[in-house]
């Protein structure tokens, strides 16, 4: 026989899940909201996309390349995934070189840093992004009107986080959703980042995302529980208008960052816990600081920075939460 | 429909090359290699010496001690040498040489076709038959069985479990025994049930094999047998023996020295209920098996009925040989087999069927980074971070692997199957767990002399 015998240690068969797969398959969730997107707010959409996209494969490659050295590591796709999430946290009229310099941050500072995929603490593109917002403030907040068909202008230019947060300061912190459409919201017909606008949209590629096994749903849905039932509880505290009991709730839901931030940031593999159990307390954890930042923080938006905060607690959940182990039922 | 509680993966099955395959009998060898070691515990002691004539049956090795297992000679000739050769893996081994002539039978035999029910033995009766045949864990852990059977004291079974799962994709020997041994499986059912005093009884089958399930369904109802057949959910490691008692009891083995006793239940897998079945009816030892050939790119996979000591080359012959260029023979299935170096190696009580895979296939993919994507975390189905495993191995960090309980892990291979980056995590969780279990050893030992 010609053949030449092959050994390794089992198991010999491997299931068809790559990292390479993986990241195709979140690129493919978020197909939907970038159709969405570019429907809004025009081709400009795909420009920031594209410029995000080439800027980050490019840090990569030349960090991995001229520093750090070693294999390329731009085939699994993790830099096209961190490009598109960067875009998706800019307005649509941002200047190029705003990008880039976000794309070298994101990529540079915050992945290649500690030693690329799999090492970085914090979420690559949410570094980025936050970066931008604090050097580059008015850019980052300023943003083009939707031009969708039936949008009533009633926000004028601030996205409705920022609306209703300024209007709750005029009226000694009373909320009010009256000039709020959250129907408009839900399907992406609202000032804000690219990626953000189309709530809907979004949904559905964490959908596909849970259906691909990519994700499983305690981050996300434990993320998006908290916020609803820290916004139910804000309401009831308020008293008086009931319909704001689950009005407000629902307007957390889909305004600014809570879709993308739930389903495709802070589901990131490498900077978030490892057990379902973790998870849960990561996601609790996240909702919590987004809506303790959008009602009473300096900031309109919250997300990006509860994620990064909880980033950080990452590892300490690791440390202490274990899964539950099989024939073990009380450990002393 | 019930499983396991935690974990698990779904590789595809790749049942159908050979799940449809009647079972064919095999042509005898003419010359066959006896491994004295082939079961779990101590090799069994040579009865026989260069130039003795045996027959079919005869005993040719006896247990060397209580965990050990007896040995029979597969086929009717002479001993041609009682030597060291290489095993499947390359390994020297002790094993038992015989050159055949014709096939005389030990006259005790009953080789008749009849099916016989009744058994009026004793418990002790029987355990010491399965005893002497020489039966072990046909599943591919190769138990004693008698050694399974001695309930220890302060314990009492409550449970016989037949493992009719075959989990392991490719591997169809239990499920074409369990379709054409059917009335015999549930006769080894009743002498388990009687060996260990038993009342319940329950026979756990993958739902993938619907044709069997049905088949039992029916005989158990017609010829009045008093065991209940359950379809378990399709997951791997369904046929795991904590992972099948916890689907069908609902009770978890505790970590080891935990046994499956210590929750009332004793496994055994559905050929191995077979076997007993000629030993105690029939005083047949086990010297043969059904032995599946098969791989995605082999001519004609098959269900075997092997001689044990069959060299594995002539099963892949059988099976239309090797396709062309690399390949890799693995004795057992993808998920827990092991790769072979020597081709020419025997067929033992715990082969269950040879995988043959070739091309890109034969290989394994290229490793790459952790992501921290913690699918070898969900899918782990003992509860373990594999990822974190691997990471302390790498570290030799011990006693902090040894807090991780690595000693629970049943190395099933999950975890690695599930990697994305295609990390060797279970090599380095199986490192991990044999330098712990020396740790421990040892520790015991250097504890033991001070009381």
């Amino acid at each position: 026989m010609a053949n030449k015998i092959l050994v390794a240690p089992a198991p010999h068969v491997h299931s068809p899940q790559s990292t390479q797969s993986l990241m195709r398959d979140v690129l493919v969730a978020l197909i939907p909201a970038l159709a969405v997107s570019t429907m809004v707010y025009g081709l400009d959409v795909l420009k920031v996309t594209a410029i995000a996209v080439i800027s980050c494969i490019l840090v990569e490659y030349l960090v991995q390349r001229f520093l750090l050295g070693g294999k390329a590591t731009i085939s699994n796709l993790s830099a096209v995934v961190t490009g598109v999430l960067l875009a998706f946290n800019l307005p649509s009229n941002i200047p190029w070189w705003i990008i880039v310099i976000g794309a070298v941050v994101a990529i540079g500072v915050g992945k290649m840093t500690f030693g690329g995929l799999g090492r970085n603490p914090f979420n690559p593109a949410l570094v980025g992004r936050v970066f931008l917002l604090i050097a580059y403030p008015v850019q980052m907040t300023s943003f083009p009107q939707p031009t969708m068909n039936g949008y009533v202008d009633a926000l004028s230019g601030a996205t409705p986080l920022a609306a209703v947060k300024a209007a709750a300061a005029k009226a000694d912190g009373a909320i009010s959703l009256a000039n709020v459409d959250l129907l408009n919201m839900f399907s992406g017909a609202m000032p804000g980042s690219l990626g953000e606008i189309a709530a809907m949209a979004l949904l559905v590629g964490g959908i596909y995302l849970l259906w691909r096994k990519v994700i499983t749903w305690h981050i996300p849905v434990s993320i998006l529980c908290t916020m609803a039932a820290f916004a139910f509880v804000v309401a009831l505290a308020q008293g008086g208008d009931t319909a704001l009991l689950y009005e407000l709730p629902a307007f957390h839901l889909v305004a600014g960052g809570a879709m993308l931030g739930a389903i495709f940031m802070a589901t990131d593999y490498v900077t978030s816990p490892m057990t379902g159990k973790g998870m849960i307390i990561y996601g609790i954890g996240i909702g919590a600081i987004t809506m303790i930042i959008r009602l009473w923080g300096a900031y309109p938006e919250g997300m990006s920075f509860a994620i990064l905060l909880m980033n950080s607690v990452t590892p300490l959940i690791d440390k202490y939460v274990k899964p539950k182990r099989f024939g073990i039922t009380s450990k002393k | 429909m019930k499983t396991f509680p935690i974990g698990g993966v779904h590789p595809s099955d790749n049942k159908k090359w050979s799940n449809t395959k009647q079972t064919e009998v095999l042509a005898l060898p003419d010359v066959v290699n006896i491994p004295l070691g082939q079961h779990i515990g101590a090799p069994a002691t040579a009865k026989v010496a260069k130039g003795d004539k045996v027959l079919t049956g005869q005993l040719i090795a006896e247990a060397t001690g209580f965990m050990s297992a007896n040995i029979h000679s597969p086929i009717s000739g002479t001993v041609t040498a009682v030597d060291m050769q290489p095993n499947g893996q390359g390994l020297r081994q002790m094993m038992v040489t015989i050159k055949r002539e014709g096939d005389e039978w030990m006259p005790e035999i009953d080789r008749s076709a009849e099916i016989k029910r009744e058994c009026n033995l004793e418990s002790a009766e029987i355990i010491a038959k399965i005893k002497d045949a020489g039966i072990v864990g046909m599943g591919g852990a190769t138990f004693p069985t008698h050694v399974k059977l001695s309930i220890p004291n302060g314990c009492k079974a409550e449970y016989l479990i037949i493992n009719g799962v075959e989990c392991e994709p490719y591997l169809t020997s239990d499920h074409r025994t369990m379709l054409e041994r059917g009335e015999e499986l549930l006769i080894g059912v009743e002498i388990l049930k009687k060996a260990l005093n038993v009342e319940k009884a329950v026979i756990g089958i993958e739902n993938n094999k619907p044709d069997a399930i049905e088949h039992l369904q029916r005989l158990a109802k017609e010829k009045k047998f008093a065991v209940k057949i359950e379809p378990l959910k399709v997951q791997y490691p369904q046929g795991g023996e904590k992972q099948l008692i916890a689907a069908i009891t609902g009770r978890q083995v505790p970590p080891p020295p935990g046994l499956p006793i210590h929750v009332g239940a004793v496994v055994c897998n559905a050929s191995t209920t077979v076997a007993i079945y000629e030993a105690v009816q029939k005083n047949k030892p086990l010297i043969e098996r059904v032995v599946t050939i098969t791989g995605q790119q082999m001519k004609e996979p098959r269900n075997l009925l092997t001689r044990m000591g069959t060299p594995i080359s002539t099963l892949i012959e059988m099976a239309g040989g090797l396709p062309e260029g690399d390949v890799k023979v693995v004795n057992g299935g993808p998920m827990m087999g092991r790769a072979m170096v020597n081709l020419d190696s025997p067929v033992t009580k715990g082969c269950s069927g040879v995988t043959v895979f070739a091309g890109q296939a034969a290989r394994r993919v290229e490793a790459d980074t952790c992501i921290k994507c913690a699918k070898c975390v969900s899918a782990c189905p003992m509860g373990l971070e594999p990822y974190l495993i691997f990471r302390l191995a790498h570290k030799q960090m011990w006693d902090r692997v040894e807090d991780e309980q690595i000693t629970n892990c049943i190395e099933c291979g999950c975890c690695q199957y599930s990697c994305p980056a295609g990390l060797p995590l279970l090599d380095f969780v199986r490192l991990s767990k044999q330098t712990v279990m020396g740790i421990i050893r040892a520790r015991a030992a250097a504890n033991a002399p001070q009381k």
